[in-house]
């Protein structure tokens, strides 16, 4: 059966090849300024276009919304898509080769910072072009954004460690919180905490200090579910992180000053989308420093054999805290974002469906990868948003689909694939 | 002074006497056999020196310092590497990541280190990988550093656990059946690396064998284990001519 798929397929394939392979070539560097002018074409030819081919206004995520809502003009997107994205960026991926290689070989002789930064700009620009042409398009942005962190840090319990743990949502919730009752009480007048205690510009220092603290008390939060893996694992601990889901969720119901069920709104509008990709970048980078040395690697050989790596010195019990607390974190600062982008939230926010969400990124993605993290996060928000229109059904779909994944590729899209930023700046020839 | 000292050890598992009475002396750079049938205890032995079960009874020393009671990160920081009868790699990690793995207790970087990848990094982690590239290179296979264990034939994976069990800085060496499984061919590569090994290392080393031959030529004393008990002490000739080993032994060709 294999055998005769492969023999019917493989000229298809090898055509496919012939054509990809003057793009194997293409440094990082040339990818990103095709994106950038394909977003500043969109910018500049978008609606014009968009009218003429009858859509009426830009599709806002590659038509995916489209698709589902109105079939007709699939045609007309499949043009659009072809007009704005692919030719302009395939186009300058083959123009600017020779170019982009030498240029990413240039950058390369100062220290890796430089190049690092010079590809974060052009990515930066090319996201806040794209994400001007609405409003909708970049809420959606920035909560992509986000959800790539949060899948990240569950990777890091569920993936790099392997514990099946279901305590993300209860990290959100307490990061989403800690960070909203710092910014809602100094600087809203609001009904719960009463007027503003500063009324300047503070956002700037505030906002990094409260996502911190929310990240800190998620943290803490975490060692409820640490401290019994150090001897439990498996199942007893999956059930101990949901139980611990379910607590914090009624914990915030029961707590009046930051609402209760009503929930806690109208936080400053201080998580744009600069602040947003700053954050992300960061996390990305701390966290991808960490599973990439060896004391994070102590992770891995704890989930594939916890004896062997006590005998070879590794402290497991630190090593899961810190993996714990290190994931809650990052889940927490997230969790802070996430409150000032949507600028509300309640506690049946962080309940059994941000645990199907999350879940579901991190295991369609990939375990233990940070290209795992970024595929599932983008490729869940993206067809969360395609299947909107389906109201109650998506949440048929999507399980069905992760049901799917398991059953094809248990361990995700992109698995275990070390994430080398030298190797992606890098030329390529 | 003596290395390992361990003194009346005995060692329940539920109603089962798996241990019982055990002593052992251990100098600095010897090569000590423990051999002994199926189900003798020999691996417990192991396990209780190394912290994974605390012993019911006795103490136990590593150049006077007690094991009893530490966590078995805590004993293989103090000095003592083990290999496993039963090979514990981790599936999803390369031979290399596996070597460095073991200097875990040398790491100075800290989490700051980790989390920001600071220079003390950089330097330290380039250390332990020259480190781990030598012990690959004593046990022979350096050329498999970039590779994943699960590919890799039985014989270069007990080797690739012996040269992590280097990585510790270990002053004594735990072999368990390090020959298990292996043909005549491999067995006589082994037999050469653990030579080698010690030569250059001069690490003491305490193994666990089956095969009679192995242990004669190798070690300078061996035990003999029966049902939990040492019955017969004394270097491989004594050993070999003991009476009561024979016995033991009994039914079995000494020379497999
Ligand atoms: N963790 C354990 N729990 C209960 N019984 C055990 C355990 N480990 C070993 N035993 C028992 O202790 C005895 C000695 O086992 P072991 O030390 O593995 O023997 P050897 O290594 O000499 O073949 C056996 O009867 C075995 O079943
Ligand atoms: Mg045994």
């Amino acid at each position: 059966m294999a055998v005769k798929t492969d023999s019917f397929t493989a000229p298809t394939k090898r055509r496919l090849a012939t054509f990809w392979q003057p793009y194997t070539r293409v440094a990082m560097l040339s990818w990103l300024t095709g994106a950038l002018v394909a977003a500043i074409l969109e910018q500049l030819v978008g609606r014009p276009l968009a009218f003429m081919l009858g859509l009426g206004k830009v599709p806002v995520l590659f038509g995916l919304v489209i698709i589902l809502k109105a079939p007709l003009l699939i045609p007309g997107v499949i043009v659009y898509v072809l007009l704005i994205y692919i030719l302009p960026i395939g186009l300058i991926a083959r123009l600017t080769t020779k170019l982009g290689n030498k240029l990413a070989a240039e950058l390369l002789r100062y220290p890796m910072l430089v190049s690092t930064v010079v590809h974060l700009v052009l990515l930066y620009a090319t996201l806040q072009i794209w994400g001007n042409i609405n409003d909708y398009r970049n809420l959606v942005l920035r909560l992509t954004l986000i959800s790539v962190l949060i899948t990240l840090s569950l990777n890091v319990i569920n993936g790099y460690m392997g514990e099946f743990s279901c305590s993300h949502p209860g990290f959100l919730a307490l990061g989403a919180y800690g960070a909203s009752a710092v910014t809602v009480s100094l600087f809203v007048n609001d009904n719960l905490f009463g007027p503003a205690v500063f009324t300047g510009n503070w956002g700037w220092i505030i906002f990094p200090f409260s996502l911190i603290l929310g990240g800190i008390i998620a943290a803490i939060g975490s060692l409820v579910v640490a401290i019994p893996s150090f001897r439990t694992r498996g199942d007893y601990l999956a059930i101990i992180s949901l139980a611990f889901t379910f607590i914090i969720k009624s914990f915030i119901e029961n707590l009046e000053f930051v609402g209760g069920p009503r929930g806690l709104s109208s936080q400053p509008d201080w998580a744009n989308l600069p602040t947003v990709f700053i954050w992300v970048v960061v996390g990305v980078w701390v966290i991808n420093n960490f599973v990439r040395s060896t004391m994070g690697k102590a992770l891995n050989a704890v989930r594939d054999d916890e004896i062997a790596a006590d005998a070879m010195t590794v402290n497991t019990r630190r090593t899961k805290m810190v993996a714990f607390m290190f994931s809650a974190f990052w889940a927490g600062v997230g969790g802070g974002l996430f409150a000032h982008v949507l600028r509300y939230v309640n506690p049946s926010t962080f309940g059994i469906q941000k645990l199907a969400e999350v879940l579901a990124m991190v295991y369609f993605g990939g375990l233990n990868s940070v290209y795992g993290s970024i595929v599932g996060a983008v490729g869940f928000n993206l067809l969360s948003e395609a299947l909107r229109p389906l109201e109650i059904f998506k949440w048929i779909i999507i399980p069905v689909l992760l049901i799917l994944i398991m059953i094809f590729r248990p361990t995700g899209l992109v698995a275990f694939k070390e994430f080398d930023v030298h190797q992606i700046i890098a030329p390529k020839e | 002074m003596t290395l390992l000292h361990v003194q009346n050890m005995t060692h329940y598992f539920g109603g089962l006497r798996a241990v019982y009475n055990y002593n052992l002396s251990i100098e600095p750079g010897e090569i000590r056999g423990l051999i002994g049938p199926n189900g003798a205890g020999k691996s417990t032995i192991f396990n209780l020196l190394t912290g994974v079960h605390t012993p019911t009874e006795g103490e136990a020393t590593l150049n006077g310092v007690s094991l009893i009671g530490k966590s078995p990160h805590e004993i293989a920081a103090m000095g003592i590497g083990r290999t496993f009868q039963n090979l514990r790699l981790w599936r999803h990690m390369s031979v290399l990541e596996h070597i460095n793995m073991a200097s875990y207790a040398h790491i100075t970087y800290g989490l700051v280190g980790a989390f920001f990848g600071t220079a003390l990094r950089q330097k330290q982690e380039a250390e332990i990988e020259e480190k781990s590239y030598h012990l690959l290179q004593l046990v022979g296979a350096d050329k498999f550093a970039d590779q994943n264990v699960t590919n890799l034939p039985y014989g270069i994976l007990r080797r690739i656990e012996m040269a992590r069990a280097l990585a510790t800085n270990p002053k004594i060496l735990f072999l368990d059946e390090p020959t298990a499984g292996m043909n005549p061919e491999e067995l006589k590569e082994m037999m050469a690396i653990i030579r080698h090994v010690h030569s250059e290392l001069g690490v003491a080393i305490f193994l666990i064998e089956h095969r009679m031959k192995f242990v004669m030529e190798l070690c300078d004393r061996v035990q003999t284990l029966v049902f939990g008990e040492v019955i017969a002490e004394g270097t491989p000739d004594e050993i070999q001519n003991n009476p009561l080993v024979i016995e033991a032994y009994l039914g079995k060709d000494l020379d497999t």
